[in-house]
């Protein structure tokens, strides 16, 4: 019984921690964009609302909103036209060396990392004068994302029956037609969850926005961060603080969207 | 299945593969072959190897395998893929997963929810909540512990980014268990019980034998994803002095802040090699598995 | 009126699902492919529609070849197994789909739903979503839309099968009906042969990509052509015994019976439904002698299942004349109920 009771207690002890140990880095977003005069310690803050203000009318900051948006945004849409039209054309038709095919791409995906592509990617976008440009971004991401995001539509597709194209088909439709009527439609919440997984991890990514752009007016949020510093080149902490905060929430948002609606599928490494 | 439901005919279904199929061409297959003939180049990203880029054969990679910055730096990964993803995300997410497993309800819920939202957070968001907290100055850390003035990143650079690195991942390695725990049969479990097994005895007897797939998949995909994982720059950049230059902050500074394209591409070249390895005994894994979820790895936080 | 000329579909890989076809269906003909899974007749069922393409033969709808159309230029309507339903749509857009591809617009397709959503009593559902219906809702659905379109025939694949017992027998009788009343040519497919027996103008018979016999419900039931279509038709399975001509007379497994015109020394297959026998409690020449070994009560009859020296014979008898268990009984055929086989062929 001894035993049994010192288990429940070590297991809320352990639950305790490790709440703790989560949520403590958390604190500081939570607290420093609201406070007057913010330090790196987490504080009861000085409440205010004038460090949103304060972002609003730095140069840099607002724009890379944007800028963020048309690269996470084109991306998204990029890949989930290239990977939709790819997974159904793999699902309907046998093409010979299909799941070869597959297998492949998956396997260049994992091993492909930004990590170890960063020198020839660079060497590539600077060759094709990419370098400093949205589309440069776009398309660098989007060739790393394709491969798992068509393999994960191809799934949805091959759980969809063939009878309702073949219904569709047998009264006349065309094959566009069918993809605009009956697939798309079905497929919905595999597309969706593409969208946001691709739009997540591209507003979130750092790396190859960091080594593809140069000029602050193209840089996204998630490296314009880098750029807050005072001209003495200490962290502006008001600015910081506040811009992740607001520059967290959409990916927040987006995941709880996704799960909300379409429930949790877990894809395992769907996030990047 | 049937062959072609909707009609779309050979010609029209190429049509509908090959965009995709060219894009991941030139911005993912072809830059991983560049990499092998740039690596046998004594490139340069300014100045003369620039312009006119020499052959010089496997110079650069016998210069990094004879250079100690090299070898410090494979070492640092090792350390760094062993004590955050294997030791720090997969043992803590198992225990967690383990832990709430029968528990439903708004712990489970809080918990699940700040281990998920530090994996979900951007990752340059992420590094600067780690700086605020580990800051010597004004840290929560050092303000928690009473210890002001503590320079954690500057004195003990990899256990910072260890640390950091299972706090941003464990949520995987705890999906990934908390699913594989809900298929172990309770009654195999309340058997070992009335057979009077502890919980180590059971998770031995019973847990670890059914759950064996389920572990070796998770350690490969995290090892894989940690080994390429270069939000830690964000944090320390590599330094002070080279004391947390892993390897993708290595090819980095190499090749991008030092200029020196050919030797930086002969380590990407490493590191694809043993990306490889580590995706083929994944996928190795997968193969006799029907379309497993986990197939759907999209790779490390970017 | 169909018409498919020796029709052949080898499959990728060399296994032939059809084997030299040729069959003519007639106008306002109800038609049933019946069969065990696999013998080809979804894939004939398909063909027609041209959701496959035969290897060699041709189809013909009305005269058309329409060998090489495809499936939207035949005016044939398909219901599928699963019946399709896109489930993303209103009943009303389900059934008026058909009428959206003949770009017709769109007031006019939805009161042409409507009419024909009324007629099938669906009038009440039209904005509900396809998951809100029951299995005999979605069917009529699923019917309605092919009934929509107007075509020159019905192909139905397995109509009744996802519907539970109790329901799969009024839908049987509602679409009996509903053939008769719209008289267009309908071709399904079941592998249950009391629903073909029950449904059919005409009855194929299919096995390994052949037709082994095309005829009408009662030429199928009373003369079926080979020991596999006895034994594929009838509630319960025939009796098929192996017997040979002796001194003018047939020995079938302990019985003594008339050979009829068949000579000396031919070997053969008795048939006979359980049926089409009496059971007898008195030793009879002309009947199989066996042990009652089981019982079943199937309510208005019992079957029963005689142990003979080296195999079972079963026999229908009316509910009370069950014999007891253990007991000696003969098992008589009745006269010119009988069928004989020879060489896979009916003989007598």
């Amino acid at each position: 019984m001894t035993r049994h009771v010192l288990g429940r207690l070590a297991a809320t002890a352990f639950i305790a921690v490790v709440i703790g140990f989560f949520t403590l880095p958390m604190l500081w977003l939570a607290a420093a964009p609201f406070d007057d005069t913010p330090t790196i310690t987490v504080s009861i803050p000085q409440f205010t609302l004038g460090n949103f203000q304060a972002i609003l009318d730095n140069p840099y900051a607002a724009g890379s909103i944007v800028n963020s948006l048309l690269q996470a945004g084109g991306a998204a849409v990029l890949v989930v036209v290239l990977a939709a039209l790819a997974a159904y054309a793999l699902s309907r038709v046998h093409v010979p060396g299909r799941d070869l095919l597959l297998y492949l791409l998956l396997l260049m995906s994992s091993v492909v990392t930004g990590t170890a592509a960063m020198v020839p990617i660079f060497e590539l976008a600077t060759r094709l004068g990419l370098i400093d440009t949205h589309l440069g971004v776009i398309l660098v991401v989007s060739g790393g994302l394709l491969p798992a995001a068509i393999f994960i539509l191809k799934d949805f597709m091959d759980e969809t029956p063939t009878s309702y194209e073949e219904s569709a088909r047998v009264f006349g439709a065309t094959p566009l037609q069918i993809l605009r009527h009956i697939v798309i439609p079905l497929v919905r919440p595999g597309l969706s969850t593409i969208g946001v997984w691709a739009m997540a991890s591209v507003w979130g990514g750092f790396l190859f926005q960091f080594i593809l752009l140069r000029d602050p007016e193209k840089l996204p949020g998630s490296v314009i961060l880098y750029t807050l510093y005072t001209e003495g080149g200490a962290p502006k902490l008001d600015l910081i603080s506040t811009f992740s905060l607001l520059y967290s929430l959409p990916v927040v948002a987006m995941y709880l969207l996704v799960s909300q609606r379409y429930g949790f599928r877990f894809h395992g490494g769907i996030k990047r | 299945m049937t062959t072609d439901a909707a009609g779309l005919g050979k010609a029209r279904a190429s049509a509908f593969v090959l965009p995709a199929l060219a894009l991941i061409a030139v911005f993912l297959i072809f830059p991983a072959l560049w990499t092998i003939y740039l690596g046998l180049t004594d490139y340069r990203l300014t100045g003369l190897a620039a312009a006119q880029p020499r052959l010089v054969g496997v110079d650069n990679y016998t210069g990094a395998l004879a250079d100690t910055r090299f070898h410090t730096s494979l070492w640092l990964t090792v350390l760094f893929v062993g004590g955050s993803a294997i030791a720090g995300q997969a043992v803590l997410g198992f225990t967690i997963a383990w832990i709430l497993r029968s528990r439903r309800g708004p712990v489970r819920r809080l918990v699940e929810g700040v281990v998920l939202l530090s994996w979900i957070l951007p990752s340059s968001v992420v590094a600067f909540l780690w700086i605020a907290l580990l800051d010597r100055s004004g840290g929560t850390l050092n303000a928690l512990l009473g210890t002001p003035g503590f320079a954690w990143l500057l004195d003990y650079p990899m256990l910072s980014i260890i640390v950091f690195n299972t706090w941003r991942g464990t949520a995987f390695s705890m999906m990934l268990y908390s699913a594989a725990l809900e298929n172990v049969p309770p009654s195999h479990l309340e058997t070992a019980r009335l057979a009077g097994a502890s919980v180590p005895q059971q998770l031995r007897d019973v847990v670890f034998p059914l759950l064996r797939r389920h572990i070796l998949t998770n350690l490969l995909l995290i090892s894989l994803w940690t080994f390429n994982d270069f939000t830690p720059f964000l944090l320390t950049a590599g330094g002070p002095e080279g004391r947390s230059e892993i390897l993708p902050v290595y090819v980095y500074n190499v090749a991008l802040r030092g200029g020196s394209l050919g030797a930086g591409a002969a380590i990407s070249f490493l590191i694809l090699l043993i990306n490889l390895i580590m995706a083929l005994a994944y996928l190795r894994l997968l193969r006799g598995r029907r379309r497993s979820q986990e197939a759907a790895a999209g790779g490390p936080p970017a | 009126m169909i018409s498919l000329r020796d029709l052949t579909k080898t499959f990728p890989g060399g296994v032939r699902a059809l084997d030299g076809i040729d069959l003519t269906i007639g106008d306002g003909e109800f038609f049933a492919l019946l069969g065990p899974s696999g013998c080809g007749k979804t894939t004939l069922l398909r063909t027609i529609a041209g959701l496959e393409t035969p290897t060699t033969g041709t189809i013909a709808i009305n005269t058309t070849d329409v060998t090489t159309r495809q499936p939207g230029e035949r005016d044939v309507a398909m219901v599928f197994q699963d019946y399709a339903i896109f489930p993303h749509m209103s009943v009303a857009d389900n059934i008026a789909y058909p009428l959206r591809i003949k770009k017709i617009a769109k007031a006019e397709r939805l009161a042409k739903a409507r009419e024909v959503a009324t007629r099938l009593s669906l009038g009440d559902l039209l904005e509900r979503r396809p998951s809100q219906l029951s299995g005999g809702q979605q069917q009529r659905v699923a019917l309605a839309r092919a009934i929509a379109c107007h075509p020159t025939a019905f192909l139905f694949d397995e109509p009744l099968s996802n519907l539970d017992a109790r329901l799969r027998l009024e839908a049987r009788t509602f679409l009996k009906r509903l053939q008769r009343e719209l008289a267009v040519t309908t071709v399904f497919v079941t592998h249950d042969q009391a629903e073909a027996l029950a449904l059919a103008d005409r009855i194929a018979v299919m096995d390994h990509g052949r037709m082994i016999q095309v005829g009408t419900p009662a030429e199928i039931f009373q003369r079926p052509a080979t020991p596999f279509v006895a034994s594929f038709i009838g509630s319960t399975p025939m009796n098929l015994l192996p017997g040979k001509v002796t001194g003018g007379a047939l020995h079938v497994a302990g019985a003594v019976l008339p050979a009829g015109a068949l000579p000396d020394g031919s070997e053969i297959l008795y048939g006979m439904r359980p049926e089409y026998a009496d059971l007898a409690l008195d030793e009879r020449e002309d009947g199989f002698p066996g042990t009652v070994a089981v019982l079943e009560n199937l309510g208005t009859a019992t079957l029963v299942t005689l142990e003979a020296r080296d195999r079972l014979i079963q026999v229908l008898v009316p509910e009370g004349d069950e014999p007891p268990i253990g007991s000696r009984a003969w098992a008589v055929p009745r006269q010119r109920r009988a069928l004989l086989y020879a060489d896979d062929t009916l003989v007598g």
